[in-house]
């Protein structure tokens, strides 16, 4: 196995573009390094992006924000601007794990590990997330939830990595939440996943956008679930609808984590709950 | 020497305090060496190829490619290990356990094994291995292997302790039956009866620590091995007949161990790791991966139980009965279920009981010794069942157990009358407890239960050893799981009338000491403590003749006291008094080293009792159950150094409350175990636990000089119970299958408001 830690993502891109064998990229580890020390893969190369600048900060642009692919858990929480703006974003990402694990581990990697129960992503999708591709000779930007395409498979082409994650500036009155269930309070993965943001006006929901994680082979976007809320108070007739569009839209699998009818039913559960927060922090009455 | 080990109720000054724990710095700064930290020049590594189908015949074991890659120096299978075992029915299931021999009988039934240069080449030669197998129906469900047509695991086995004897073999070893009185009698007297069937899950000890040792066998007969274990001495005597080694001449020698828990008492891969080594003549090192641990190792049983308990309107239990079904695996080994007869009923006071229980095989890991084995299911449904006689009687539950608590005089289920225990200290201790005022909020409930758990004595052995600086040396046979070299030290202390700091605990190896039986059973501080006392003395006899030599005076007249020889007498008063330093100091003029040794069969264990409260709040919504508070109070005999104990409390009511909540064996239809890694087998982590509040009675053992009791296994039996009943008071639902998972919760609940469709059914 070769192990490379290139200073820039034209270099990272060309090794990974060069690799006849299997490759991996290596950002935080907390999957790859695991995978590998169970046996689950044995890859050729290696290309550590932890020593390119580009991709271990969080830089705040007009538009929003850019983080870094290589920018871990903690440093996102240590980001006060990042924080109020997304906090549903921070705290889905912030639950990955234990506290040694938010040392190191990073959206991106959470985004290409392709879980489908993966943390972040739902929060990310939910508030309008894409990802910056870098390919040989090509840069292209596309939204979170084109990324993945079923459980451990993604978009991404041979020679491609993703270099950063953006995120846009808020609207005003804007708020965001991302709840999951674990029976488990940390150290686990989710049985269900809820990433929900909404805009609102004197108390009425203009904008919201619902996705779904651990409930279908990759996170889904449920239109349903945001139709249900537009134009509401959060009355709990709209939490209602919400919760059934939710429900309505899962498509899990039966497993040793959850069963595919505790799973549907538990997603409206907390579709309601993170409404109520994403509403509470967009400046909405409780 | 006989001994008295009578209770004398002398006054302590060391006993009874908290001193730092003499492991802390090995263990917080990574020196500690536990069992994978132990190398060897030359030493290979060892790999276990391990069966992917639950119950399997193997046709074939090709090795030959594996033998033939560089770098391979050993590869076996079971012709390696052939069965010396004599007629001893229970050492060749151990062996068979060991390695599959023409059958695999479980998801992860040794079939080979490798020693190597590194791990890669070892790996690789695992692949090279090729088995051809052809599968046999299996069954890993205690109910279904009892059912007529289920796949017969052993044709040989034919149900025990039934009449007539069976003429067809089956999955059940044996039917045990014990209890006094007439329970048909009692239930026609009782003004409520109430019936419930219960199941739980399998759990493992889920020690962090893997099994790993070295071992090193030679030519010449001799052999090493470095383990972690819980017996050294058991594990010599294991290892030494199935390989046909002399027991003296293999040497046993117990690392530090991270956690055991029962798991530690029985061996696993390491009479492979012995047969590797000899036979490539290198010593091999082999540590166990988590998913091997989990597959392959002694987790608990899994069981079903129904329980009849009828009680008057006023509390009296009348007659109880109980029927209990325990899977032990794809092997014999323990008769679990009659643990699990004689433990079920006897915190109470039940003058009609009687106790039926049913051992059977199964397509699963080999179970071994889970802390306080077999009795935390049967407490589960005994002491959720209470609570609905209460309710039906309109009883406050801790009244109802009150009013039936086992008492000195009661007769225990399987037959002894009690002496002291303390139960009824314990519940009336409950009962003025702040934590029982506490005010609780919607959606909380609280429950109390109690669990009994035996304890033994057994064969033990300690050297103890004085320097010429008056510091001391001692010597137990009995592994520290749960501060023993703490306790001992104290004890030699106490004894000896010196400083704790002055004394340094080892646990030695088994060719240094007698035989000493394995730390389990919560024996270790009863027996070693017994014999490190006894120990003592008899180097202060030695004591008291060094310093009647020194002072010249018959050794009659010298008194040993606070630490010091002195010679009683009006005519010794200008006599100095000798301190155990100066009598140390002087020791090579006047007869060389000074020790004291003592081996004993430790006698009269006193029974552990407990009862824990617990708050929990539930999320109907999701099912998901919250631990606020948990209190459990204990009796300990005599807390020789109570940090410790607190800790034992503690931790077993952790592994607990891990039960009640989220752990289990999850199997898939084909029979294979899908969790076997600490992400998807749910031990509690810290943020889910609130602090475990502890109350320690001291009820003195009358067996025991200090009046000890064992402490390490008890506080694991009441907290199923305990939380099923605490659910059942937050929601009004009556959990009947542990673990009490969100989902089997939601399931329960849904039930309860008349929905038809469980969760659970995917």
């Amino acid at each position: 196995m070769r192990y490379e830690s290139p200073a820039t993502t034209k270099e990272a891109v060309a090794l990974l573009a060069k690799e006849k064998g299997e490759a991996h990229v290596l950002a935080g580890g907390t999957d790859l390094l695991v995978r590998m020390k169970s046996g689950l893969t044995e890859p050729a190369l290696v290309v550590d992006i932890k020593r390119i600048p580009d991709m271990t900060t969080i830089k705040t642009t007009q538009s929003g924000f850019k983080i870094g692919a290589a920018v871990s858990g903690a440093q996102l929480s240590d980001h006060k601007a990042l924080c109020k703006a997304w906090p549903g974003v921070v705290e889905a990402t912030n639950l990955i794990g234990s506290d040694q694990i938010q040392g190191r581990a990073t959206m991106v990697g959470n985004l290409c590990n392709a879980s489908p129960a993966a943390d972040s992503v739902p929060a990310m999708i939910a508030a309008g997330a894409k990802a910056v591709i870098v390919g040989k000779g090509k840069r292209r930007t596309v939204p979170v939830e084109k990324v993945v395409t079923g459980p451990g498979t993604t978009s991404l082409k041979r020679g491609e990595v993703i270099e950063a994650i953006t995120l846009p500036k808020p609207a005003k009155r804007t708020g965001d939440a991302y709840l999951r269930f674990t029976p488990r309070t940390e150290m686990d993965i989710a049985v269900v996943g809820v990433g929900i943001s909404l805009s609102i006006e004197r108390g009425v929901v203009k904008k919201a956008k619902v996705c779904l994680g651990a409930v279908a082979p990759t996170a889904i976007v449920v239109p349903g679930a945001a139709r249900a809320l537009v134009g509401s108070k959060l009355d709990d007739k709209a939490l209602d609808k919400l919760a059934a569009a939710c429900s309505r839209a899962c498509n899990p699998i039966d497993d040793k984590r959850g069963t595919a009818a505790y799973r549907t039913r538990v997603a409206g559960v907390l579709a309601r709950r993170a409404a109520k927060i994403a509403y509470q922090r967009a400046g909405g009455a409780a | 020497m006989a001994h008295d080990n009578s209770y004398t109720g002398q006054k302590f000054e060391v006993v009874g305090n908290r001193f730092l724990r003499p492991d802390g710095v090995d263990k917080v700064t990574g020196r500690a060496r536990y069992g994978a930290d132990a190398n060897a020049p030359g030493q290979l590594v060892g790999l276990v190829l391990r069966s992917p189908h639950a119950h399997a015949i193997i046709k074939k074991i090709d090795t030959s490619r594996a033998e033939k890659m560089p770098g391979v120096k050993a590869v076996i299978t079971s012709e390696d290990l052939p069965d010396l075992t004599g007629g001893d029915a229970g050492m060749a299931q151990t062996l068979e356990n060991c390695m599959a021999r023409g059958r695999a009988m479980y998801d992860g039934h040794a079939v080979a094994a490798v020693a190597a240069v590194d791990r890669q080449t070892a790996k690789k030669a695992l692949q090279a291995i090729k088995v051809t197998y052809k599968k046999l129906p299996h069954v890993t469900d205690v109910d279904e292997a009892m059912k007529p047509n289920a796949p017969v695991l052993h044709p040989w086995l034919f149900t025990a302790g039934v009449d007539p004897k069976p003429e067809k073999p089956s999955n059940v070893i044996s039917r045990t039956q014990m209890g006094h009185g007439d329970p048909e009698a009692g239930f026609a007297e009782a003004d409520v009866i109430v019936e419930k069937s219960y199941k739980t899950e399998q759990t493992h000890q889920g020690y962090i620590e893997p099994h790993a040792c070295l071992a090193s066998v030679t030519p010449d007969g001799q052999a090493e091995l470095w383990v972690t274990t819980q017996g050294p001495f058991t594990y010599r005597s294991v290892c030494a007949t199935l390989l046909g080694l002399d027991i003296a001449k293999l040497k046993v020698t117990s690392s530090e161990i991270g956690g055991g828990f029962g798991g530690k008492t029985h061996v696993w891969v390491e009479p492979l790791a012995l047969a590797l080594s000899r036979k490539a003549n290198r010593p091999v090192k082999l540590v166990m991966t988590r998913d091997e641990v989990f597959r392959a190792t002694g987790p608990t049983a899994s069981t079903s139980i129904d329980v009849k308990i009828g009680a008057k309107k006023n509390g009296t239990i009348t007659g109880a009965t109980l029927e209990l079904r325990y899977q032990g695996g794809a092997f014999v080994g323990m008769p679990w279920a009659q643990l699990a007869c004689m433990t079920g009923f006897a915190c109470y006071d039940i003058k009609n009981q009687r106790s039926v229980g049913w051992d059977v095989v199964v397509n699963r890991p080999k179970v071994a010794a889970y802390r306080a084995p077999s009795a935390p299911m049967a407490a589960y449904a005994v002491e959720s069942t209470l609570d609905m006689v209460a309710e039906e009687i309109g009883m406050d539950p801790v009244n109802l157990r009150l009013k039936n608590v086992a008492k000195e005089g009661a007769q225990a289920p399987y037959g002894p009358i009690y002496g002291p225990i303390g139960i009824e200290a314990a519940l009336k201790a409950v009962k003025k407890h702040p934590h029982m005022k506490a005010k609780l909020k919607k959606g909380q409930g609280r429950g109390v239960a109690c669990g009994f758990w035996f304890n033994i004595g057994g064969q033990t052995c300690v050297d103890l050893n004085i320097g010429t600086d008056g510091t001391v040396n001692l010597a137990v046979g009995t592994v520290d799981v749960g501060g023993a070299r703490a306790s001992m030290g104290m004890i030699a202390a106490e004894e000896l009338g010196i400083s704790y700091d002055d004394i340094k605990v080892v646990v030695a190896d088994t060719a240094s000491l007698g035989h000493n039986d394995t730390t389990e059973g919560s024996r270790g501080t009863f027996s070693s403590g017994m014999a490190t006392i006894f120990a003592a003395r008899d180097a202060i006899n030695v004591l008291k003749e060094r310093a009647a030599k020194m002072l010249d005076v018959p050794v009659e007249d010298i008194a040993w006291e606070k630490g010091e020889a002195k010679a009683v007498g009006k005519r010794y008063s200008n006599l100095p008094k000798l301190s155990l330093k100066e009598i140390a100091r002087k020791s090579p003029n006047t007869g060389g080293p000074i020790a004291g040794h003592n081996e004993v069969v430790a006698d009269g264990a006193g029974m552990g009792f407990a009862a824990h409260i617990v708050d929990v709040e539930v999320d109907e919504e999701t099912g998901l159950s919250k631990i606020l508070r948990y209190t459990v109070v204990q009796d300990a005999g005599k807390a020789i150094h109570p940090d410790y104990v607190e800790g034992q409390m503690q931790g077993a009511a952790v592994q607990g409350i891990g039960w009640a909540l989220n752990e289990e064996y999850v199997y898939g239809k084909d029979g294979r175990l899908e969790n076997p890694g600490f992400l998807d087998y749910r031990i509690p982590v810290a943020s889910d636990l609130p602090f475990i509040d502890t109350k320690i009675l001291e009820i003195p053992n009358p067996n025991h000089p200090y009046g000890i009791r064992g402490v390490g296994e008890t506080s694991i039996v009441p907290p199923l119970g305990a939380i099923g009943n605490a659910i059942a008071n937050a929601t009004g639902v009556r959990m009947t299958h542990a673990p009490m998972s969100p989902v089997r919760v939601l399931d329960a609940l849904d039930e309860a408001a008349g929905m038809d469709q469980k969760v659970s059914a995917g």
